[in-house]
């Protein structure tokens, strides 16, 4: 039995993309874990769906100039994202329109936009489900240094300025008695969200980022009692969502993105069922 | 708690320096008006407080209450008139609390007692610098002040309603507020965590924290504060109870909203605010 069952587990590690993929869904789900618990708190999650639907036009030029090369798309999706990010921030703020309007508007807008950049090329359906869906066994050597930059980046920005992030979410109004710049730092969230999704879009596509973003928090939520150990326990239940899911795609042969982010919900539904309120 | 939690004022980490001028009144509101776009939230309010002086703010819903504190914590621009917070603008200072109504804070966000009240040590550490074990203790003292030490690690959706405003009051305390405004603080208590916070208003009291409380309750208003002032978009009255809750000043405040009974013991003042309609944001 136990034989069997490492047999089952190495295996797989005899394939080089199975081992890419696999460090690639460990980075993304800890870096999506733990950026998602501001998203989850601060009821950003539309926000976050919103932006990486919007990257896709930022994709989708980036595929028609380089032909399909990797490197450049990050960089074309990462301009996107956040150039996106700080536009609903911008509108947000103005407070003319209640802000899932506004999101709504730039999110649906940028999403068309992809679509028909993409259906100008060749080979429409095969590159939109990409896209859409992730490609994580894919993952080049390169792919896997940028990610892994990034959420150094990103975790040590959330490390530095976790204090000030923390009190703008739970109370703007102290923050603002405070002094301290609110303006700023409500807009370098949104740029570290951005950043964040970027990351994670090859690992479980545009379509179902929002469910690595809100649903590992969301189950370390109902377990833990300071945001500290929600961070950290989400980040383990993102990463450990990614690993199973990816095993799960490559023993039954199902889409990585899709098993993943089922992996993810049935987490959640089960801490649901055994840690009811009383 | 040590000497110098109110001594030091105004001295923020994040680049906000503002001293107060002794000679300068604590607070000091001049012809303040604010408007939302068409909405006249505020208009032509004038008065002084000097520190110390404990005040309720008394109005029908909608009487621009919330929209006054945030001006003077100058987290709301003033359209015009002018606020001056111990002789400068309210923006330059880290010494103003403004204590939330229940409904502005997420109470599932998970944090505890003690979390939160650290919070209010911010303005003090600026950029980069963790709370110390002087912060962590003078957090305990806080909330030894408000009587909450024994509830430090618990999760906040697990107060009461009184132990909520304990709570902020001791963020407040961390934060070495002097001049201290607080929201509806007593709408949502019983009346023991009532007595309690008015305890605690006597303790801020002797150390010299100026008080702005906005309430609902007339008689109340009347009982535990030096004085009282009436708005309604424009002040209707500044100054003792007596002198303020007169029958002519208040019905000119509340217009039909409020009844005046006349009874043999005296006026008798029917409130009606069952219906809330929500300050203005």
């Amino acid at each position: 039995m136990i034989e069997w069952l490492y047999d089952g587990i190495i295996t797989p590690l005899q394939y080089p993309f199975m081992v890419r993929g696999l460090w690639a869904v460990i980075i993304v789900g800890i870096l999506c874990g733990v950026v998602g618990c501001l998203v989850v708190l601060r009821g950003m999650a539309f926000f976050g769906d919103a932006l990486s639907h919007s990257v896709l036009p930022g994709l989708a030029i980036g595929y028609l100039i380089g032909g399909g090369a990797r490197g450049p798309l990050l960089g074309w999706a990462l301009g996107t994202a956040v150039v996106v990010a700080l536009c609903i921030g911008a509108v947000t703020r103005t407070g003319r329109f209640r802000e899932d309007t506004a999101i709504g508007i730039i999110f649906a807008g940028m999403f068309a936009l992809g679509v028909a950049l993409i259906s100008t090329g060749g080979s429409y359906s095969m590159d939109l489900v990409h896209f859409l869906f992730g490609d994580v066994l894919g993952v080049s050597g390169r792919d896997l240094g940028w990610t892994g930059i990034i959420a150094v980046v990103v975790l040590g920005a959330l490390l530095l300025f976790y204090k000030e992030w923390l009190l703008l979410s739970f109370d703007e109004t102290l923050a603002r008695t405070l002094r301290l710049p609110t303006g700023r730092l409500y807009y370098s969230l949104l740029v570290l969200l951005a950043i964040t999704v970027v990351a994670a879009l090859q690992t479980v596509g545009v379509a179902l980022m929002l469910a690595m973003l809100v649903t590992p928090p969301a189950t370390a939520h109902i377990w833990t009692r300071r945001l500290p150990s929600m961070m950290a326990l989400s980040a383990v239940i993102g990463a450990t969502a990614g690993v199973t899911g990816l095993y799960l795609s490559f023993y039954i042969g199902i889409a990585s993105g899709a098993a993943i982010v089922l992996v993810c919900t049935a987490g959640f539904l089960l801490s649901l069922l055994v840690r009811r309120r009383p | 708690m040590s000497a110098d939690v109110t001594a030091a004022a105004g001295v923020s980490a994040y680049g906000h320096e503002a001293r107060h001028q002794p000679e300068q009144p604590i607070l000091e509101v001049k012809d303040l008006a604010v408007t939302y776009g068409p909405v006249v939230a505020l208009e032509a309010v004038t008065f002084t407080l000097k520190a110390g002086d404990q005040v309720a703010v008394i109005g029908p819903n909608g009487a621009g209450k919330s929209t006054l504190f945030k001006a003077i914590a100058g987290v709301w621009p003033a359209t015009t008139g002018t606020v001056r917070v111990g002789g400068s603008a309210p923006g330059e200072h880290i010494c103003i609390a403004y204590i939330p109504q229940r409904n502005e804070i997420d109470w599932r966000f998970p944090v505890t007692v003690a979390d939160v009240v650290l919070m209010g040590r911010t303005g003090r550490l600026g950029w980069f610098r963790r709370p110390g074990a002087r912060d962590q203790a003078l957090v305990r003292e806080c909330l030894e002040v408000v009587h909450l030490a024994d509830l430090a690690d618990r999760r906040i959706d697990a107060l009461s309603g009184g132990q909520q405003q304990r709570m902020f009051i001791a963020r407040a305390l961390a934060q070495e507020a002097e001049l201290m405004l607080m929201d509806e603080v007593l709408t949502a208590c019983d009346t023991p965590s009532k007595e309690e916070i008015y305890r605690i208003l006597e303790r801020l009291k002797t150390r010299g924290v100026t008080v702005m409380v906005s309430t609902h309750d007339l008689d109340e208003a009347a009982e535990h504060y030096d004085r009282v002032l009436l708005l309604n978009r424009r002040l209707y009255g500044f100054g003792a109870s007596a002198e303020v809750f007169t029958a002519k000043k208040l019905t000119a405040a509340y217009g039909g909203v409020l009844r005046l009974v006349q009874t043999p013991h005296g006026t008798l003042v029917l409130n009606d605010s069952c219906c809330r309609r929500g300050d203005a944001p």
